[in-house]
């Protein structure tokens, strides 16, 4: 087979501008559940900005969604520094740091998040309460003081509903970010420890400088959904009658009886802000993958 | 003189498996010492027993009069004195070139940043590739790699290399260029062991050759004792297996 004389470069292509209306444009291709999303989000705001039940249900509620906030991003700080220290700590191969950080971990993670709300804010917080007050009470006979006869009057009523809350979240996402710390770590090749300590870095040293960098990088998009995760489960703390969001949702369904505006306003304030976060996930992902 | 590294009935299971069945050893200040044999004959293992990266199961091991098998031996004041080099490299791949070779003398040795660099910089330039200073290792090719976590290890300024089949991953036209600073430090006077089946390089540079089987070393040879009479018929059958 004999080839022709090669005399001109061949055209290039003619460099089409890729866009919703492009020559391949197909219907099917549209992102439609985002479309849709978007188009029941305008109708609620139009509602809002229209009808007086809607208007009155969302100024109620958008207090609720300032606490839900500062609860979720309470509880998730709380969650993160336990987390890694968890996580590192499950990674160990001391004895004593993995039995403990094991026995948290599975203990918190075989109970539902509700059930863990109520222990914490009925069980634990009480009870820690009453420990305190006891040494309070045999400090101030001992040394006195007025540390020890303040902590002899200690009472769990002191311990508002919502900062109940916020430990009892943070302790249960604690567990969860600790699994994810771990594997971040544990997903980074033996080699790197090895080439860190053959260099004469001791193993804080090398986990700090070395490993941590890489395995943090690493799990930062799962760390995100875990936020949004969180931000949905703080709904939880309306058992322990916390005013966020959800639980002004039900005190407003219980006082106006406007159940339908009451439920599609709270839906769509939490809609709107999950989705809002997963969209930054999910630019957060596609960045990680750009540089690997 | 007294031996820099001595080794001492060193026996290495991992779980039932033997990968090092009492070997001793005993090098000198400046000496090369190529070790070649089958894979799975304990060579890599040997190698990591000697900066303690595996924790001999039995046996003595000495490092620069320090018994590294002893519980109250700073295993990392040891290994700070000993370079290693691995055949997958190993860099750290958030860092750039100089950070990874500047960056155990900042942690480890206390130096300053402007300190560190410099030397960093230094080494670099040893290995001929200081304009990738500010790459990060996956923009360099593999002998550039190598030839960065040769620096990395030599900035440290040790007194003992340990190479573990340093150019077996890297592509032929690469070996070159690692092989070439390895003869320069051998030239240098730098003790070095060096696990590798680069004959050419045991040739040029090699005091003694040893050659290991199923976790002993069978025979110890000179590079000319290699090539003109083995003495034992496993080393034979090897040579003829990698020698064309």
């Amino acid at each position: 087979m004999t080839e022709p004389p090669i005399t001109a470069a061949p055209a290039a292509p003619a460099r089409t501008r890729p866009g919703i209306l492009g020559s391949d444009f197909k219907l099917s291709s549209l992102p439609w559940w985002a479309l849709i999303l978007i188009g029941t989000g305008l109708i609620l705001i139009y509602l809002i900005l229209a009808s007086q039940p809607y208007h009155e249900t969302f100024t109620y509620l958008s207090v609720g969604m300032i606490v839900t906030l500062r609860i979720t991003v309470s509880a998730y700080s709380i969650a993160t520094v336990i987390g890694l220290i968890t996580g590192l700590a499950r990674t160990s191969k001391n004895v004593v740091p993995y039995t403990l950080s094991t026995l948290y971990v599975e203990t918190v993670r075989g109970v539902p998040l509700i059930v863990l709300m109520l222990y914490i804010a009925f069980v634990i917080i009480p009870a820690v309460a009453s420990v305190l007050r006891v040494l309070g009470g045999w400090g101030y006979s001992a040394v006195g003081g007025s540390f020890f006869s303040n902590l002899s009057t200690i009472h769990s009523r002191d311990v508002s509903f919502e900062i109940r809350a916020i430990i009892a979240l943070g302790l249960g996402y604690g567990a969860y970010e600790a699994e994810i710390f771990r594997a971040g770590i544990q997903s980074i090749g033996r080699g790197q420890m090895e080439a860190a300590r053959s260099l004469g870095m001791t193993y804080p040293q090398a986990m700090r400088h070395i490993i941590l960098p890489q395995a943090i990088r690493r799990v930062l998009p799962p760390l995100g959904n875990d936020f949004i995760a969180c931000l949905k489960d703080s709904s939880l703390a309306t058992v322990l009658a916390v005013n966020e969001l959800t639980q002004l949702g039900r005190l407003r369904r219980a006082s106006t009886f406007r159940v339908f505006e009451t439920f599609n306003v709270l839906t769509f304030l939490y809609l709107a802000m999950t989705l809002m976060l997963s969209g930054a996930v999910r630019w957060l992902e596609r960045r990680m993958k750009f540089e690997e | 003189m007294d031996p820099i590294i001595v080794v001492r009935d060193l026996h290495k299971y991992f779980g039932s498996v033997e990968a090092v069945r009492g070997v001793d050893l005993e090098v000198h200040r400046g000496e090369v010492v190529v070790i070649i044999g089958p894979s799975g004959s304990g060579k890599s293992t040997l190698l990591r027993c000697i900066n303690h990266l595996e924790a001999p199961t039995r046996g003595e091991v000495w490092v620069d009069g320090k018994h590294l098998t002893h519980r109250q031996t700073d295993i990392n004041a040891v290994r700070a004195e000993v370079g290693m080099v691995f055949q997958m490299f190993n860099l750290f791949p958030h860092l750039t070139a100089l950070q990874n070779v500047a960056l155990a003398l900042r942690i480890v040795r206390k130096r300053s940043r402007e300190d560190a660099e410099a030397v960093g910089m230094e080494q670099l330039c040893h290995v001929g590739i200081p304009e990738k200073a500010g790459a990060y290792p996956g923009q360099l090719s593999g002998g550039q790699q190598q030839r960065v976590a040769i620096a990395r290890a030599l900035a440290m300024n040790p007194k003992i290399m340990l190479f573990d089949e340093p150019t077996s991953a890297l592509d032929p036209e690469m070996i070159k260029e690692v092989l070439d600073v390895m003869l320069e430090l051998a030239t240098a006077g730098m003790t070095m062991l060096v696990v590798s089946h680069e004959m050419g390089f045991a040739k040029a540079a090699a005091r003694r050759i040893l050659f290991m089987d199923q976790g002993l070393i069978v025979e110890e040879t000179t590079p000319e004792g290699l090539y003109t009479a083995p003495k034992e018929e496993r080393t034979r059958q090897f040579l003829s297996k990698i020698l064309h």
